[in-house]
């Protein structure tokens, strides 16, 4: 076991793929100077530049040009600064990386891995907080995945470049220094979720930092007599229906939380599939939670606002149960 | 070869591979319309031979091909099988893409031809990125990315051309200017001198061409192939031809001046200056024919083929999406 915080597990798992195997790049915008929070910080000296390319602000290009080096034999992690600004490259990701493997028949194949940091981090406004992960699971393709944990981060991020597929990487700003300890040799198969708390009474899922936050809230329900079961997804496509819904057929009560916003959001995929799947084991009111359909705000009292809580969650675990 | 010999060779070769397209597009044509067999939409390229044929005359097998919507005559001149084209134009089994793409999705990896593309512009980036995944793979394989005169208004086009520039990537991008982008005349929505100057901004050298004279845009074209082989980095050959069909070919273009297209048929056709060119080699009427034929020929009978081939299996909807999560394995 090694002690690390979530950006330096990426970045080791990243370094130790690109020792493993040459094909591996990382492209984007200030790599050399390790990106905006440090993910590549010392790679450009130790892999030099083409292996760690820093680009033009030019994000169609990059989302682009890494698809087109992935179709030639290379496996391009792209680095897209904030999740927000990947919708520059809106199109290659949706209309391209992501369909060419079907519309040409099964001939191409896009393993890159588009590493977009997502989520709220204090006073970042509009354009640098959101999280957008329920677009990225409705396009066919896309595996898309939401590591919370310094482990997480560090094996799926290995496993993420092992993929042929084109995987969407939403690593969570607030959570760069959190620090765990994380065994190297761990591998995380991609679509299986973390228990990471067991309990009897009710299921909370969640995913990225929500997920903290809910083992969090576990402690404090604990507290108060109520044992809930935390269900961390950390992958959203394909993600874990049969641990959620066991899960909710072993206590009978569901409370899916996540950042983003709640309306469309991916915590409604989750409570269809357990009112299709275990609408039977059902034994209290279902609670979902997210933010408000509104923007993300600057200031920080209305920045809070966008927020779920600790609290929202342990109020949400107790309504499921009557209380 | 003597060097007499070559130059007709060539020349007889320009002339079929544009016979072949010209053939091939109208069998499609005839498909669309007239057999109700090609469903979707398709964009002919019937009069713009000259720049598929020209270009792709300098480049090999394992040499990369990125293309656009209006691309049968880049995809057959890289090589491609007529009737795999044309039964993926039909949405049949056996097409390039397993009839899963259609006439604006055509690719065929076996012969380098990573894709047309159904978005304007869109191959620009990654077309840049295959040629910098070949050099960082030390490859002495160059890309030639095809696009149209209303691409370089899109994005990519600036971030795409900067990026080859910036990278010094093997790449030829060759805008072929047909003059419309879609129904609108492309001069009037395009600021300052064009292709070429907006090229040239960008630090590449940039040269442009009578598209409809193939032996030119032949000849040009292996001068700046012979420079990007050599290391020289990304050039721009601006080919400048006519768009005689509609856009597509359910088109009528009813927004063009009247005899416009007409009178570029009779005075510019990209074969029958050539045909000319070969006769003044000493061809005669009954070879120059004969070429005709035999394209004629080919492509009838790969249209009837085609269309005698059964549609893909209805799994097939469901197959390569994705290694894990496919709908395959999933509910949903």
């Amino acid at each position: 076991m090694v002690k690390m915080t979530f950006v330096e597990a990426s970045r080791e798992a990243l370094r130790e793929m690109m020792q493993a195997d040459e094909t591996v790049w990382c492209v984007g915008e200030d790599l050399g100077r390790g990106s905006v929070f440090g993910q590549y910080l010392g790679l450009q000296d130790e892999f030099g530049p083409d292996r760690v390319a820093d680009t033009p602000i030019s994000e169609a290009a990059i989302m682009g040009a890494a698809f087109g080096a992935a179709m030639v034999g290379t496996r391009p992690v792209v680095e897209m600064r904030f999740s927000d600004f990947a919708l520059c490259a809106t199109d290659e990701l949706v209309n391209q990386i992501a369909k060419a493997r079907f519309m040409f028949g099964g001939q191409s194949r896009a393993p890159m891995v588009i590493r977009k940091p997502i989520g709220l981090w204090r006073s970042s406004a509009a354009q640098h907080s959101q999280s957008l992960e329920s677009w990225y699971v409705h396009i066919p393709g896309l595996v898309v995945l939401c590591p919370a944990t310094p482990q997480d981060n560090y094996s799926m991020m290995k496993a993420a470049i092992r993929c042929d597929d084109p995987v969407v990487y939403l690593e969570h700003k607030n959570i760069w220094g959190m620090e765990g300890e994380v065994d190297t040799s761990l591998e995380i198969e991609l679509g299986k979720a973390a228990v990471r708390r067991q309990g009897a009474d009710v299921t909370l899922v969640s995913w990225s930092d929500t997920a903290n936050l809910c083992v969090q809230a576990a402690k404090t329900l604990a507290a108060q007599g109520v044992d809930a079961e935390v269900i961390d997804l950390r992958s959203l496509w394909p993600w874990d229906k049969e641990a959620v819904v066991s899960s909710v057929r072993k206590t009978g009560r569901l409370v899916v939380a996540h950042e983003s916003v709640a309306v469309g959001g991916f915590g409604a995929e989750v409570v269809a599939t357990v009112v299709e799947q275990a609408g039977d084991a059902l034994r209290g009111p279902v609670r979902r939670l997210g933010a408000p359909r509104s923007l993300v705000a600057y200031a920080p009292n209305l920045e809070d606002k966008m927020r779920v809580t600790e609290q929202m969650i342990v109020t949400a675990a107790k309504e499921t149960m009557g209380k | 070869m003597s060097t007499a010999d070559h130059n007709t060779k060539r020349g007889r070769d320009l002339l079929a591979m544009m016979e072949r397209i010209r053939a091939f597009e109208e069998q499609a044509c005839l498909a669309a319309e007239r057999d109700k067999l090609v469903l979707g939409a398709i964009h002919p390229s019937i009069g713009q031979e000259g720049v598929a044929a020209g270009v792709m005359c300098n480049f090999n097998r394992d040499d990369i091909l990125l293309s656009t919507h209006r691309g049968h005559g880049h995809t057959l001149a890289k090589g491609a099988d007529p009737l795999a084209m044309m039964r993926e134009l039909l949405g049949r089994e056996g097409g390039c893409c397993g009839g899963k793409g259609g006439s604006m999705h055509i690719a065929d990896f076996g012969v380098g031809m990573l894709g047309a593309n159904g978005v304007v512009g869109a191959n620009i980036t990654i077309a840049a990125g295959a040629a910098h995944g070949l050099k960082l793979q030390g490859s002495d394989r160059v890309v030639v990315d095809i696009f149209g005169d209303g691409a370089i208004n899109r994005g990519p086009f600036l971030e795409g051309v900067n990026w080859a520039s910036v990278f010094d990537l093997p790449i030829l991008f060759v805008c072929e200017d047909n003059q419309y982008s879609a129904t609108t005349k492309t001069s009037s929505v395009t600021g300052g001198p064009g292709a070429a100057a907006r090229a040239e901004s960008l630090g590449l050298r940039a040269t442009t061409v009578d598209g409809n004279d193939a032996e030119a845009v032949a000849d040009i074209t292996a001068e700046i192939t012979a420079r990007i082989r050599a290391g020289g980095g990304p050039e721009m050959l601006h080919a400048i031809t006519y768009r005689r069909t509609g856009h597509t070919s359910f088109d009528p273009a009813g927004y063009r001046p009247n005899g416009e297209s007409e009178h570029e048929a009779k005075t510019n056709d990209p074969i029958a200056r050539q045909r000319a060119v070969l006769a003044g080699m000493g061809l005669s009427t009954d070879e120059l024919d004969a070429i005709h034929a035999a394209a004629q020929s080919e492509m009838v009978q790969v249209l009837a083929d085609a269309a005698a081939t059964p549609f893909p299996a209805d799994e097939m909807a469901l197959q390569d999406v994705q290694d894990i999560g496919s709908p395959a394995q999933e509910a949903y």
